[in-house]
């Protein structure tokens, strides 16, 4: 191997999304350009994607999955994971992927939990589909992964239903269940949406420890700015189906694109209680 | 204790026998005419059920609930809900789907056997920002933030005097929220009303109120001023976790958060 395949392969990235346009089409027969020409890489690091419902920020994280509608048309030049292109995979090949090497944390596990599975035979299942291993081994495992996404009675939980679950408790079996394959990508959508602020901070920590351990790539949808800018590494913000701006967790707060300042200026807060909020002006311009 | 809402040890029980819940203990609070309160705290915490038993929607408590003056049995009659009204959080919900926005409107004047139906359907779609040409549109041609002025037109349509808010702009995109909590804030300072708003939100609690009472577990761990949450002067440790928590995410604080 030559040295500059070497140097292209310690610098291939974990993920490389080009050009991605998926399109909808409703019950009228009328297509919908749900996500636009968006390209981004994604190498061991935190990727916040943030926009307003319909923005398109889920649909980019289910088409890396191709969980879409089969009615759907999903176009890239590529959506490459570890150099390997997810589009050109066979459904039976994308399912060797699924799980396996990517996984996803959804927003409520009330819906995402088959609710008449135990829990343990749930998580259990994520790993034996992918791995041979027996009965045994596997409710170990299970009971480490419990442990690790730190429920305190995990022989307890391995036998309850998900209707006898918190929302927190819940949503760490969830996570439980994506990361017992070892996914080299984890994707989470809204992962903490539907919990109490102090909840959401422990799930927060979990995700954090598990990522930066198992040096996981991690994109995290939300529409919540000030958890993204608190949270991720990088983010990205999207407006009708495109990237619109690109930039540091950490700068934020000093966006450049009319609708990210727009969208941190219309949050209240207890300083600016005294005026009136900021409304957003949506310029037709921000859709070309 | 001269509020136009005055509530004093308010006791909610919901459920029978081993499902028993006590969800609301021993909560008094009092809110001025013309003032906006909030009630903040998690789920589970029984600040939507203390709104539910001011409104009448839960029939078992034991306590005094005072509205203007009047004690409130369990019952209640028509002119309860002239003078008092709620906006419910999920305007998707809240609506009928097969009513349009006339027959909704229309339906709480009937009821309260008011005149001028078509003048005060005109002036409520008006007064909510809404244009005229909404008025025979069915829920699922609006979008979230136009039902919510919807349902906030319905409340209003009474011209009552209270609203209670349960999670007004949850469901709603923050450039949504915005909108809505600034019209809430322009119709409060017109029709001189009185709010109760409760939410999960601190911010948008601290920017709307000016009296904050923060729940667990059914009681009121503390109350604050507008003042106090701005200088995070709070006294109890549960109030500080919330406050904490509130401001993003923040490793070194998840690993040191506590039970309630």
């Amino acid at each position: 191997m030559s040295l500059i395949q070497q140097i292209t392969e310690m610098y291939t990235p974990l993920l490389n999304v080009e050009n991605l346009n998926v399109e909808f089409r409703n019950h009228a027969g009328k297509s919908i350009h749900a996500v636009r020409d968006v390209s981004f890489s994604l190498g061991q690091e935190r990727l916040g994607i943030v926009g307003e419902s319909g923005s398109g920020k889920s649909t980019v994280g289910r088409s890396i999955l191709s969980l879409i509608p089969t009615s759907a048309k999903i176009k890239a030049n590529k959506i490459a994971l570890n150099g390997v292109d997810l589009l050109k995979l066979s459904e039976l090949e994308m399912r060797q992927f699924r799980g396996n090497k990517i996984s996803m944390i959804m927003q409520d596990p009330k819906h995402a939990l088959n609710p008449v599975m135990r829990v343990g035979d749930q998580i259990a299942e994520a790993f034996r589909l992918h791995n041979r291993i027996g009965r045994a081994k596997a409710k170990q495992k299970v009971l480490d992964i419990l442990n690790d996404v730190q429920i305190r009675d995990p022989e307890r939980v391995f036998r309850a239903y998900p209707h006898e679950l918190s929302g927190g408790m819940g949503q760490r079996v969830m996570i439980a269940m994506m990361l017992i394959p070892g996914p080299d990508l984890l994707i989470a959508d809204e992962p903490t949406s539907a919990l109490d602020v102090t909840v959401q901070m422990q799930i927060l920590a979990i995700i954090d420890d598990l990522v930066r351990d198992k040096g996981m790539g991690l994109i995290f949808i939300s529409h919540d700015l000030n958890l993204m800018a608190s949270f991720c590494d990088r983010i990205l913000i999207m407006y009708a189906g495109r990237i619109v701006e690109e930039c540091r967790a950490s700068e934020l707060s000093q966006a450049k694109h009319p609708y990210t300042k727009g969208l941190l200026a219309c949050l209240p807060t207890v300083e600016n209680s005294d005026q009136k909020l900021t409304t957003l002006n949506r310029d037709p311009a921000w859709l070309e | 204790m001269a509020g136009i809402i005055d509530i004093h040890n308010l006791d909610v029980h919901l459920g029978r026998g081993k499902d028993a819940v006590h969800a609301v203990r021993n909560v008094s609070f009092s809110v001025k005419k013309g003032e906006s309160f909030g009630l903040v705290g998690e789920s589970g915490s029984g600040k939507s059920t203390v709104l539910r038993a001011i409104s009448g929607l839960y029939k078992n408590f034991t306590g005094k609930i005072n509205i203007d003056g009047k004690v409130q049995n369990q019952h209640k009659g028509v002119d309860f809900y002239k003078n008092l009204q709620m906006v419910f959080q999920d305007p998707y919900a809240s609506l009928h789907p097969r009513h349009t926005v006339d027959q909704t409107l229309s339906e709480p004047l009937q009821i309260h056997k008011l005149d001028q139906v078509e003048k005060r359907i005109r002036t409520a779609l008006e007064r909510v920002g809404l244009g005229l040409n909404f008025r025979f549109r069915y829920p699922h041609q609006l979008s979230g933030g136009q039902r919510q002025r919807v349902a906030i037109a319905r409340a209003m349509i009474l011209e009552p005097r209270i609203l209670l808010l349960d999670e007004p702009t949850s469901a709603l995109d923050v450039s949504v929220q915005a909108e809505v909590l600034n019209l809430l804030t322009e119709l409060r300072i017109e029709y001189n009303l009185t709010y109760i708003l409760v939410s999960h939100d601190l911010a948008v609690v601290a920017y709307m109120c000016e009296q904050i009472a923060v729940m667990n577990q059914g009681q009121i761990v503390e109350n604050l001023s507008k003042d106090q949450i701005m200088k995070s002067n709070a006294t109890e440790r549960y109030t500080q976790q919330l406050l904490a928590a509130s401001k993003g995410y923040d490793r070194d604080a998840a690993g040191k958060l506590l039970q309630f």
